[in-house]
């Protein structure tokens, strides 16, 4: 067992953990934050992506015992009462379906409009596809998700 | 109406889904629970000489190891397929014994012998390892076409040869003539490839035993939580139906692979009982790609004769269609009623003849995947009649559109009677939009750089709205494929519409609402959908087949008439007018002309109150209805694909694709739109990317997301979706048709007619990799002279 210390969205917290506990585990079983979700076993699907110290990172693949101090933000933690201008373009722009890409959809979404802006590169849509290559949705077909992003792109 | 029929409402539901509070089965958990975890075969065929769970049962933790002479021990039932299909001598299908677990053969990878149930899931898997079974391994049959070879290992005994049947629709003599008579014939030998439906959500399921009540709880991510009860109950043995709760919350999409209830749900409900706890199984990918019924899987050879004027005149189709290892729920109705009579196309044909041969594998189930049938169907009909304008040296959308049928009703000759739609408009608002008459131009253009250009058509008809019950029970069905609702306006005038339709990802929480809010001219806020538990809805027949729109809101319209005739008789008698005079607009119930009127939600209250009502009426105001459709809806479309392939590497690019539909009325855009995008981007995963491959043993080749290429962002265009409005099906109140399939029912041929255009080579089988193209081009190319 290991006992961890991290913040997560915004709120200090901590568990006695088996070593083995993966993050998604750790959020969705520990701290019943089940908006991150799983959808394989091989890191490719992106539903449970969440930020790690401000960088996007794939939690059903990462140790919970390796982030003693870090600071995690899940799709609980992005909207302050107000949505997210991200979680408001996919809403306007029917960028779900089932839901249950969303949420990974929607993490790594905020972290690549965030990027490309502090580098100052136009996100294109061609871009955007690319940037989506770790989030698979079976649903929307991705045409709504690309405009999706694109709306709020304009707007954060 | 600002969110009534046609308007773009954005959905309703969203909100919960874009902050994590959505509500899926593994979101829940409840006191007192502990996991499940499956021991399963690592063979595909074998006999079990036994289990032995001695050193699991002793781990720390461990509550209970089961097995499946335990369980039919205790009376549960055989797994059943509901749809009879006899053949064509009359004999019954040969249902093979499918128990939940195991008893004395496997017969897939991935069949279930045990259950684990421990404190934790991790401890549940670890002790699941930790059962010993003795396996004695059997020949295995891992591909369809070797299931009916002389000598080949029975995998059921009641099922001589594999074969579960020998069906046939048509009229074969007819269809023989018209091939005799023919001035042409063309033919064509093709596969749909297998399938897994992956639906992001992985199954998952909490079942609960209450001892004092005798009662279950089953939360479960199904498409039709009733039929799973009832099948459950009748069936299975689990419980009786008033003592069996199932709730299907929020689901992660389904398509098709959440209808069928599998062996983890049952085992997980009598487990519950055995072991007085809560007990939850939630599947991981790879378990996934081992249990969730597959779709496709069809070897087919075709032949269509043309006469002297190149119309259709006979169309002979031979199937062979792969059900893997037992018959899962709807297996049998898919090669058959969901495939052979949709083989008319949007053709006007008199003489067609299909048989189809189904065989045991020793792979999973195979079952319906977004379209069932009606994909296999189009990909025979739509690759014959791009085949054959290639060979007659004729436009291919000429040849389609010389064969149209031009009026309505029409009548095949395979059952179906097409009640509406416009097929050379819609093929032309495609072309429109494709810039067809651009496309020389275009791969000009493309062959100064090197590229090969293609232009692919699909046009092609379904048959959704499923079904009229009368006529699916003499096909087979064992059930009705009716829907009810339920319209309760409450006291302060708002209303919850209870359905048993089940949205997981259809966004009926917006679309239903929005048939209310149009109907009563009300703020869509004040309507709110119930759906998904078999303890608030009194039954429903859940959705898939494209049936939500034209069956289940059908049902709903049927109940809100009753509604607005006793909201009538209560404003007519309080305001002392006619009935007849009486009008809904504005949030008002009003006396037309006149200055008359009550709010909605004073009717409501009326009802409610009922110190002044007519005479004899019944207080309240909560109307019932059942709707049982007298046909199958029938939308349409023409999809065109336009393909750029680098000739040196075989990689392929979809440039445009173009989508033409005909779905009847449209209640949301934004939401009829979102479903094309996505059935066309499963069509095109079908064409261009996934493939389920099990190799000669019967092991899954391809059990992750390493290994089965699902469609990402930059596989797929945008695309160009357009709709037509004025053929609204005349076979149910709102006119709609249907829109959850067609994409992917549609977009597999026109893909494929695109490729194989570009490359001059016509024989090429889907997945079209890379690697696939390359190689039909090089075997296109002239062999060079020694």
């Amino acid at each position: 067992m290991t006992t961890i210390n991290m913040t997560v969205n915004g709120k200090a917290v901590s568990g006695d953990v088996p070593d083995q506990t993966l993050l998604s585990e750790f959020l969705r079983e520990n701290l019943r934050l089940t908006g991150t979700h799983v959808g394989c076993d091989t890191s490719q699907c992106g539903a449970c992506v969440v930020h790690i110290n401000g960088k996007p990172v794939k939690s059903c693949s990462t140790l919970a015992a390796s982030l003693d101090g870090a600071d995690v933000k899940t799709i609980e933690g992005v909207s302050n009462g107000e949505l997210h201008p991200m979680q408001q373009a996919f809403n306007d722009n029917h960028g779900l379906q089932c839901g249950f890409c969303t949420p990974g959809m929607i993490m790594t979404s905020i972290d690549m409009v965030e990027r490309y802006k502090a580098a100052g590169k136009d996100l294109t849509s061609d871009a955007i596809r690319a940037e989506l290559e770790g989030n698979i949705c079976r649903c929307t077909g991705y045409h709504n998700i690309v405009k999706s992003i694109e709306d709020a792109a304009a707007k954060m | 109406m600002s969110s009534g029929i046609g308007v773009p409402v954005k959905r309703k539901e969203d909100k919960r889904f874009t902050t994590g509070k959505g509500k899926y089965t593994d979101d829940i958990r409840k006191d007192n629970q502990a996991y499940a975890a499956f021991v399963r075969s690592p063979h595909a065929h074998a006999k079990v000489k036994g289990i032995d769970a001695s050193a699991a049962l002793a781990m720390d933790g461990v509550i209970e190891v089961l097995d499946g002479h335990q369980l039919t021990g205790d009376g549960i039932g055989n797994i059943i397929c509901g749809w009879a299909v006899n053949s064509k001598d009359g004999s019954p299908m040969n249902m093979g014994a499918w128990s939940a677990l195991a008893t004395e053969k496997v017969r897939y990878v991935g069949d279930a012998v045990a259950v684990v149930i421990a404190e934790t899931q991790g401890l549940a898997r670890i002790a699941a390892e930790a059962v010993e079974v003795d396996y004695e391994a059997l020949p295995v049959i891992a591909h369809v076409m070797n299931a009916m070879t002389d000598g080949a290992v029975q995998i059921h005994e009641n099922a001589p040869g594999n074969q579960i049947f020998d069906w046939e629709l048509g009229d074969e003599a007819a269809t023989d003539a018209g091939l005799a008579g023919a001035a042409h014939v063309t033919s064509i030998d093709i596969t749909n490839n297998r399938l897994s439906p992956n639906p992001m959500e992985p199954r998952s399921a909490v079942a609960t035993y209450d001892d004092a009540e005798e009662h279950y709880t089953l939360y479960t991510t199904s498409q039709n939580p009733h039929v799973a009860r009832l099948v459950l109950s009748a069936f299975y043995n689990v419980a009786a139906e008033n003592k069996l709760r199932v709730i299907a919350p929020d689901v992660g999409g389904g398509f098709g692979a959440k209808i069928y209830i599998y062996p983890e749900e049952i085992t997980c409900l009598w487990a519950s009982m055995k072991t007085n706890r809560s007990v939850k199984w939630t599947s991981d990918r790879a378990e996934a790609f081992i249990t969730d019924a597959h779709g496709r899987d069809h070897v087919t050879t075709a032949k269509m004769g043309f006469d002297e004027n190149n119309k259709i005149v006979g169309f002979k189709v031979d199937t062979v269609a792969n059900l893997g290892a037992y018959m899962s729920l709807f297996s049998s109705s898919v090669p058959t009623y969901l495939y052979a009579p949709l083989l008319s196309g949007q053709y006007d044909i008199q003489n067609i003849h299909c048989n189809v041969r189904t065989y045991y594998t020793n792979t999973v189930p195979v079952d319906a995947y977004r379209g069932a049938g009606r994909p296999e169907a189009t990909y025979v009909v739509e690759r014959m009649m791009e085949t054959a304008a290639r060979e007659l040296g004729m436009d291919p959308a000429e040849l389609r559109r010389i064969n149209f049928v031009q009026s309505f009703p029409h009548q095949t000759p395979i059952l179906m009677a097409y009640d509406a739609g416009d097929f050379p408009k819609i093929l032309g608002m495609a072309q429109s939009a494709a810039d067809v008459a651009g496309f020389a131009a275009r791969k000009a253009e493309a062959a100064s750089r090197g590229k090969l250009r293609g232009m692919g058509y699909s046009t092609f008809i379904e048959a959704c709205g499923l079904a009229p019950s009368k006529a699916a029970g003499s096909l087979g069905a064992g059930v009705g494929l009716w829907e009810s609702a339920e319209v309760r306006v409450n006291p302060v005038g708002s209303i919850e519409i209870l359905t048993g339709s089940h949205s997981h990802g259809q966004g009926h929480e917006t679309t239903f609402a929005q048939i209310v809010a149009d109907r009563f001219d009300i703020p869509i806020e004040s309507v709110n959908i119930v759906h998904g538990d078999t303890d608030k809805v009194q039954f429903g027949m859940g959705t898939y087949g494209s049936r939500s729109a034209p069956v289940g809101m059908s049902a709903v319209v049927k109940a809100m008439d009753k509604v607005e005739a006793k909201v009538k008789k209560i404003a007519a008698h309080t305001l002392e007018a006619s009935e007849d005079d009486i009008v809904i607009e504005g949030g008002e119930v009003k006396v037309a002309g006149t200055d008359k009127a009550m709010a909605w939600h004073e009717v409501g209250l009326a009802a409610y109150i009922a110190h002044n009502l007519p005479d004899g009426m019944e207080p309240g105001l909560k109307e019932t209805a059942f709707f049982d459709p007298v046909n199958f809806s029938f939308p349409s479309g023409a999809f065109i694909c336009e393909v750029e392939v680098d000739p040196d590497t075989g990689e392929t690019e979809i440039i445009k694709f173009t989508a033409a539909d005909d779905f009847g009325t449209i209640i949301n855009p934004l939401i009829v739109d979102g479903q094309v995008h996505g059935g066309v981007t499963q069509g095109i995963g079908q064409a261009m990317l996934e493939q389920v491959i099990y190799d000669d043993d019967g092991q899954l080749l391809t059990g992750s997301y390493m290994d089965y290429t699902m469609p990402r962002a930059a596989d797929v265009p945008s695309y160009d979706v357009s709709h037509m409005e004025d053929q609204p099906s005349p076979n149910n109140p709102l006119g709609v048709k249907g829109c959850g399939e067609a994409g992917a029912i549609g977009s597999p041929p026109a893909v494929i007619n695109a490729i194989t255009d570009a490359i001059g080579n016509n024989d090429l089988a889907m997945p079209a990799t890379p690697q696939a193209v390359w190689r039909a081009i090089q075997a296109a190319k002239p062999v060079a002279a020694e």
